[in-house]
């Protein structure tokens, strides 16, 4: 922080046509203070990554390191032709779709108490952050706890369901006490992502389309949602990529069994547990690429520029 | 009225949402050991079942749990306070300063943000194993620090550009030195930002999981949820549900008193971050 007084306040639009020495400096001390948060993320993102590009390119074991042999793109043919493979990605998927679905419509619902709520709003708000603030690991221990038929509530809450029904039992159900737990944990932040959306909504145009004759759903659907696309495509961007990755709420509460796992736990299983270096840095390049291929998906569905929907321009 | 009264069911309804679960994992916290294994479901500790405090006492006797605790309070620290930093740093030159690269730093960070953790667990595994970081506290610090900066450039730049920045020219020519000027005026306006994202750095360090079990073998340097998920008591086929309750109640204590304290601040850094950028 203290550096920058090192150099003398200007006035950045007058310095701006001109390559003149202040302009210069100016660029020289804006690359200085970014290089460290450049130089951090390239080594722990960048770097690994690119490793793990070189590594996929071989058969190669940490139990057995020194068979490590080159052997082309053998890793990607061989977990691509894996029926394995396919069942978690679209597992993932599932998750991604449904969970993301459930948060948006409760969410908003959610946002639209808190936009016109008049009393409490300062416990609603604390409680709205316990859900976003708490570990990922406990809210999935909090959820296995309860729907468990040994110890939980949900069995004698749902009426008609056995007392002794077994959610981790099967796949649907298991992949449903999964999902009630991500999206419980995740709805929050989407709500409060389209809270400030729904702040930004100009209540005069609202009044008039009221004053026009609109029914409340007309208003819903023609002026407020169409007003908001900017937020709410940022809110659906950043969860679905961060429900594409899901990992921690496997991991607690079914640990990969009756078909619940996610293309993240494959990767780890094969990576961590097993030391197949070869093949789970194969796995981890196609991760990244399909993250890439559903952000770009998002953007272009949405069709809304990034920059725009941030105000830059 | 009618709206009145739909306002308020639907407070309850968001309140009951965000409470309950945690009502519940507390509840299980003081349930016995035996009650729990016996299948006693129901949500609140049956008459003659509880435990009192016995659970609490025991998690904190645990070596394990008491390390893993203080792993997780040293590391997230130390990864917030130097990430914070060097955030405010590029923050300060993205906010400020023409410069060439500047959108490239706001695309990097984004595209980190979305980086699935996962992918990068086994080249850093082999790479920390290779380098004698692997199990050790700067071995969890440097990823956390990569990984929460993103965010903290996005949350701190938006904070930045709101800061009228000319009223420290203003203060100089009323007379102060350059120095008198930033730290009477600019750092009461940028420290709010500041803290913001130093609450959001802390949770996202405090909430890994995937680089906790994966770049640790020991209690060397374990986090509480890593711990809390390879947690086994006596019985390893039954997991012991009310210790690790207590567990997740301890753990969660930190998080829920930040809360109480900085709510403002942490929606307001939340959404800012997210949707003004």
């Amino acid at each position: 922080m203290t550096t920058q007084t090192d150099t003398p306040v200007k006035d950045r639009r007058a310095a701006k046509p001109v390559e003149s020495d202040r302009s210069r400096a100016e660029a020289r001390l804006g690359q200085k203070l970014v290089a460290p948060a450049i130089v951090l993320m390239l080594v722990v993102t960048a770097f690994p990554m690119l490793r793990a590009l070189y590594l996929s390119l071989f058969n190669y074991s940490l139990t057995a390191p020194d068979d490590r042999e080159f052997i082309w793109f053998g890793n990607y043919a061989v977990a691509l032709t894996d029926p394995l493979l396919w069942k978690t990605t679209g597992i993932t998927v599932l998750y991604m779709v449904v969970t993301v679905a459930f948060e948006l419509v409760i969410g908003f619902a959610f946002a639209m108490v808190m936009h016109r709520v008049i009393f409490a709003r300062g416990v609603i708000r604390t409680s709205i952050l316990v859900p976003y603030g708490i570990i990922t690991v406990v809210s999935g221990f909090a959820w296995q706890f309860a729907f468990s038929y040994q110890n939980g509530f949900v069995n004698s809450w749902i009426p008609g369901l056995a007392a002794d029904f077994n959610w981790f039992g099967e796949t649907t159900p298991a992949v449903v006490a999964i999902m009630v737990s991500e999206i419980w944990k995740t709805t929050p932040f989407m709500s409060l992502l389209l809270l400030a959306g729904l702040a930004q909504v100009s209540e005069d145009m609202i009044e008039a389309a009221k004053v026009d004759g609109a029914t409340w759903t007309q208003r819903l659907t023609r002026v407020i949602l169409p007003n908001m696309r900017a937020a709410i495509m940022v809110a659906v961007l950043f969860r679905a990529l961060d429900a594409y990755r899901i990992f921690d709420n496997i991991f607690v509460m079914t640990a990969g069994a009756q078909n619940t796992e996610s293309i993240s736990f494959l990767t780890y299983r094969q990576t961590i547990e097993q030391f197949q270096i070869g093949i789970g840095s194969a796995l981890s390049v196609l991760l990244f690429l399909s993250v890439l291929v559903i952000a770009f998906l998002i953007v272009k569905i949405f069709r809304v520029d990034l920059a725009d929907a941030r105000q830059e321009k | 009225m009618k709206q009145k009264i739909g306002m308020v069911v639907g407070v309850a309804l968001i309140l009951a949402w965000c409470l309950l679960p945690v009502a519940w994992i507390i509840s299980l916290s003081f349930k016995s050991q035996t009650a729990i294994t016996n299948g006693s479901p129901g949500f609140f500790p049956a008459d003659g079942a509880g435990a009192g405090w016995q659970n609490y006492q025991d998690v904190w006797d645990n070596e394990q749990f008491r390390r893993a605790i203080l792993n997780s309070i040293g590391i997230s620290l130390i990864a917030t306070t130097l990430s914070v930093i060097i955030a405010t740093l590029a923050a300060y030159a993205i906010a400020r300063l023409e410069f060439r690269g500047k959108k490239l730093v706001l695309t990097m960070a984004l595209v980190i943000a979305m980086f699935p953790v996962v992918s990068l667990v086994g080249p850093l595994f082999d790479m920390w194993r290779a380098i004698g970081l692997y199990d050790t506290w700067p071995g969890l610090i440097i990823p956390y620090m990569s990984f929460t900066l993103p965010l903290a450039i996005w949350t701190l730049s938006a904070f930045f550009r709101e800061i009228p920045w000319e009223m420290e020219q203003a203060a100089q020519v009323d007379g102060a030195t350059s120095w008198q000027a930033f730290r009477r005026v600019i750092v009461p306006l940028a420290a709010p930002g500041v803290f913001t994202a130093a609450i959001l750095t802390f949770f996202f360090a405090w909430n890994d999981f995937v680089f906790g079990i994966s770049l640790t073998s020991t209690e060397a340097a374990r986090p509480i949820p890593a711990s809390l998920s390879f947690f086994v008591g006596a019985d390893p086929f039954n997991r012991p549900a009310s210790l690790l309750a207590a567990g997740a109640v301890i753990s969660t204590i930190p998080i829920i008193v930040i809360i109480l304290i900085f709510q403002r601040k942490i929606v307001a850094g939340l959404t800012s971050g997210a949707v003004k950028g």
